[in-house]
């Protein structure tokens, strides 16, 4: 037999029979074991979720759940196709062996693998003190069973609810609050709301967004502490002008932390930012090496992308849990020259006081930001975002129809600023600051961040130089 | 002689009834310069392109007419006699603030717009009440006995126009369209001999629409019209000449397209038996099925009035700024690009993302009210009629290409189910 | 049964809405929310607001009942 034909019979014999893993649940977990059965993966596949349930999509959490129109329950995803897998729910991942290719599950049982798919995503980051945190009252909100306990509270017509970080999240939980007729404070440590992903110059619009729906909006500020009564339900927040805040409900919207703990020992590129892979879902290992077996997707991925300089890509961002998904499957049960890259331009949408917010690209990557299309006292326009002559991502607020116009720009390095619109055009049409703070910052953290080339991560073995 | 483009063939009267193969030359060169200047769109990725490209304009008062129009001072009657745009001819930010406006009246308020819905059940009855009426028929036209009359009737009571007006303005909208032709055929005795007629109609349509609105004015009644011209919303009411236009595009186009979807419909499906067994097997293939009949024979196979305000580069092209786009609807709906095998009809076609409709800002805005009256009477009919044989193949064409359509579809039958 | 909305892909043409209003909803003018597991009694709803979505963003399971996982 030759080589060639040995290969290919190996990757028959593993699409037949192999022993695949995935550790994640959720969306990308999800779409990845489909992916794999329609690429005809006949073997063994478990999937292994910390929470009970089954796959469920989390953007309705935040929206029509807090809001109470649809229950926690109801948001169980759809299905491609069956997977046939072997569901280990409830039951978080421990650790990992790499020698001997067992993943190590949190109640000591081993599960070996031949393959791996690495797709843990996130948590929400909890509020710093855990005294103050374990307080009745104080929520965060990523999972179904956060969302219908925060629902729950809201229902209860609180006599104020206190949000702490104006990014999405907290922006659309003051948004529903504001729906609900219920009082809000949101305390910002950035100038404004979305300050991280969208910059500064949209985050002013965004401000003026909230208090016009009456949202105590205040910017500049930490909580410095939280007050609960005698019973141990939270009533009062301190914050670091030395003001204080009367609520009965605080939701910490602080951002998210990847869920990487498990894999320490491993020896894979793991860390803050996520797990390193490459383009086409492959993980590194600490040294910068590629591994064969072990693969990463979705919010917990980070790989370099060919429109940002390669420098690596963190994506919390919905079709990215997909997309990766489906790349990484099809690498597992392929090999090259038929691996695919996940090459997406980043992309997402939140819905908040009543207007479609919409992005292509990466916005923390520009410098600039310049008004394309509509009106900002309407809140109905298209804007831009440069980086040395190019434009390198788009936000529209209810202008979600020319987004592709910018997409398309964007692939192709268009120039900033773009080409003016025929018609419609804003007021003001000068290229400006953007005005994003360091990514560094806490609580500034976007949803999609270019991570570098992380020299802070360097724990790498280098080699001695042999004389 | 010069040899005609593939566009103007396909827009020759003689192949009114198969454009297709001239699509398919014309694809070849996505964006074609026309020798009138006009730029002729072709496929799916293209059209998209410029669909979402803020450098178009839909307003022809932003371009100059092409060459030839204004040389022979043909083409477009509707152009010179309404002063006024329409949401079809106009742009951002005007555009968005009257379709906003127009918007609730028709599907209803938010956040339960329930109008079209609701209609649902009178539908039905129109419908069954035409193919009662073919009982003890044995021949019957598709066109005159059942796709005029469902849209003509529902659009009526949506808007509030009184139905016993449907023979006037049907003559005005027949005159209109024949007059109105962008082949080569434009500058021939018959079209120009009707331009005149076709002026006059367009006028006589306009003083109606304001004579309606008016009537409207001083009592309001019931329909969209009526909402529309007493609208006291934050938006502010619309002037009375852009209400007239949009009144005469909702009368007009609220019935015209649908008529011609539901005669391809029926004539489609003729001509695939298999596909008009596999439907009458499983009724609910129909939802699918219309959107691949949609894509199949669009009902606006392109459309006229946009042009470029910038230099526009797409397809190895720059489209030059004042130039006009023609977006060939018809052609990109049978784009292989796009679609797999696409002169095949496949009622269950996955990823039908077609462009029957168009896309972005100036989407159909009667979509909804389309999807539900073609799909209740393509149901019934296949349902309903029993053996139906097309008696003409092709059926004689109307002579407008935008709205191309059968004048009749003669189909021979052995009764009417209950 | 079940549904997603890839709202990365919808641009609001709110036809869903149009022909499904108890399942999907615009906030606003563009902002669209819906009911992820709809009663099953709004099937055709459902069915006719996913054909007539321009940019086919309404993705419905294509499984009915069968294998899903071990709870709930």
């Amino acid at each position: 037999m030759t080589l060639r034909a040995t290969v290919a019979e190996l990757v028959r014999e593993f699409r037949a029979s192999g022993r695949i893993v995935i550790v994640g649940a959720s969306l990308a977990g999800l779409r990845a074991a489909e992916t794999l059965r329609e690429e005809g993966f006949t073997g063994s596949l478990t999937i292994i979720g910390d929470e009970p349930y089954e796959p469920y999509d989390r953007p309705p959490l935040s929206k029509q759940v807090l809001k109470g129109w649809v229950p926690a329950d109801h948001t169980k995803l759809p299905r491609m196709r069956e997977v046939d897998a072997d569901w280990r729910l409830g039951v978080a991942a421990a650790g990992l062996e790499r020698v001997t290719k067992q993943v190590r599950l949190a109640d000591g049982e081993q599960v070996p693998y031949d393959r791996l798919l690495i797709a843990t995503g996130t948590r929400a980051r909890q509020w710093p003190n855990p005294v103050e945190a374990a307080l009745d009252g104080v929520h965060t909100i990523r999972s179904r069973d956060d969302a219908a306990q925060l629902q729950k509270a809201l229902a209860e017509s609180p006599s104020r609810v206190l949000v702490i970080g104006a990014g999405f999240i907290g922006s659309e939980v003051a948004s529903v609050c504001r729906e609900l007729d219920v009082p809000v404070t949101v305390v910002e440590r950035g100038s404004a709301p979305l300050v991280g992903a969208l910059g500064g110059v949209i985050g002013e619009i965004a401000a003026q967004m909230q208090r016009d729906h009456g949202v105590d909006l205040r910017c500049g500020l930490d909580v410095s502490s939280l007050e609960g009564d005698a019973a141990g339900h939270v009533r009062r927040a301190e914050l670091s002008d030395g003001s204080t805040v009367d609520a009965d409900v605080v939701v910490a919207s602080l951002g998210s932390i990847r869920n990487v703990e498990w894999l320490e020992g491993s020896g894979l590129a793991a860390g803050f930012w996520g797990v390193g892979c490459d383009a086409g879902g492959r993980a590194f290992d600490i040294n910068g090496v590629v591994t064969d077996s072990i693969y990463v997707a979705g919010d917990v991925a980070r790989a370099p992308h060919v429109l940002y300089e390669y420098q690596f890509l963190a994506m919390e961002h919905w079709d990215n849990a997909v997309f990766g998904a489906e790349v990484a499957a099809h690498n597992m049960v392929n090999l090259e020259p038929h691996y695919r890259p996940h090459l997406l331009l980043p992309g997402f949408w939140s819905g908040q006081f009543g207007i479609n917010i919409k992005s292509v690209g990466v916005p923390p990557f520009g410098e600039e930001i310049v008004f394309t299309q509509g009106s900002v006292a309407e809140r109905r326009f298209a804007a831009a975002y440069g980086y040395r002559g190019r434009i390198v991502a788009a936000v529209t607020f209810d202008h979600g129809k020319w987004l592709e116009y910018y997409a398309k720009l964007i692939e192709q390095s268009g120039p900033f600023p773009p080409p003016p619109p025929g018609w419609d055009q804003p007021s003001d049409t000068k290229p400006m600051p953007a005005e994003f703070p360091d990514p560094r910052v806490p609580t500034a953290i976007p949803d999609v961040v270019l991570t570098g080339h992380a020299p802070s991560e360097r724990t790498a073995e280098f080699r001695p130089r042999r004389h | 002689m010069v040899e005609e483009t593939p566009w103007q063939q396909a827009l020759r009267y003689a192949n009114r009834a198969n454009p297709y193969p001239f699509y398919e030359e014309l694809r070849k060169t996505p964006v074609a310069r026309q020798p009138d200047g006009t730029y002729v769109v072709s496929t799916y990725r293209e059209i998209v392109a410029l669909l979402h490209d803020p450098r178009v304009s839909s307003d022809p008062r932003k371009c100059p007419a092409p060459a030839t129009v204004q040389a022979e001072g043909s083409a477009e009657p509707i152009r010179e006699v309404l002063s006024e745009p329409n949401i079809i001819t106009c742009d951002p930010p005007e555009h968005d603030r009257d379709r906003r406006m127009m918007m609730p009246h028709f599907v209803g308020p938010p956040p339960s717009p329930h109008l079209i819905s609701d209609l649902e059940p009178e539908i039905r009855r129109i419908v069954d009440g035409l193919l009662d009426d073919m009982k003890g028929k044995n021949r019957v036209d598709a066109v005159d006995d059942f796709a005029y009359p469902l849209p003509v009737t529902v659009i009526c009571k949506v808007l509030g126009v009184p139905l016993e007006d449907e023979p006037r303005f049907h003559q005005w909208i027949e005159t209109a369209l024949d007059a109105l032709d962008f082949g080569p055929e434009a500058t021939s005795e018959e079209i120009r001999s009707r331009q005149a007629g076709g002026r006059q109609a367009v006028r006589d349509f306009g003083q109606f629409a304001v004579e309606l609105l008016d009537r409207y004015a001083r009592q309001p009644g019931p329909g969209m019209l009526s909402a529309l011209v007493n609208e006291d919303g934050p938006e502010g009411r619309m002037s009375k000449g852009v209400l007239a236009s949009n009144a005469l595009l909702l009368i007009f186009a609220g019935h015209e397209t649908t008529v011609n979807l539901i005669a391809h419909s029926v004539l489609t499906l003729l001509r695939h038996p298999d596909a008009l067994e596999k439907l009458r097997r499983r009724p609910e293939l129909i939802v699918p099925g219309v959107e691949e009949l949609l894509r199949f024979e669009s009902s606006v196979q392109f459309w006229h009035t946009r042009s470029a305000v910038e230099d526009i580069d797409i397809a190895g092209t720059t489209i030059p700024k004042g130039a006009p786009i023609f977006l060939a609807y018809g052609s990109a709906n049978r784009d292989p690009e796009r679609f797999t095998d696409p002169d095949a009809l496949d009622l269950e076609r996955r990823d039908n993302q077609h462009l029957g409709f168009s896309q972005g800002i100036h989407f159909c805005f009667g979509a909804p009210l389309a999807r539900l009256e073609v799909q209740v009477a393509v149901g019934s009919f296949v349902r309903r009629v029993q053996n139906p044989r097309l008696v003409e193949d092709p059926p004689p064409y109307r002579h407008n290409q935008i709205f191309r359509g059968p004048r009749h579809v003669l189909v021979d039958i052995d009764g009417i189910r209950d | 049964m079940r549904i997603v909305v890839d709202l990365n892909r919808c641009q609001g043409y709110a036809q869903c809405v149009y022909l499904a209003h108890e399942v999907f909803r615009l906030n606003g003018q563009e902002a669209l929310t819906y009911e992820p597991n709809p009663d099953d009694a709004r099937r055709l709803q459902v069915e006719r607001a996913a054909a007539a979505c321009p940019v086919q963003a309404i993705v419905i399971d294509r499984l009915d009942g069968a294998e899903r996982g071990e709870t709930s």
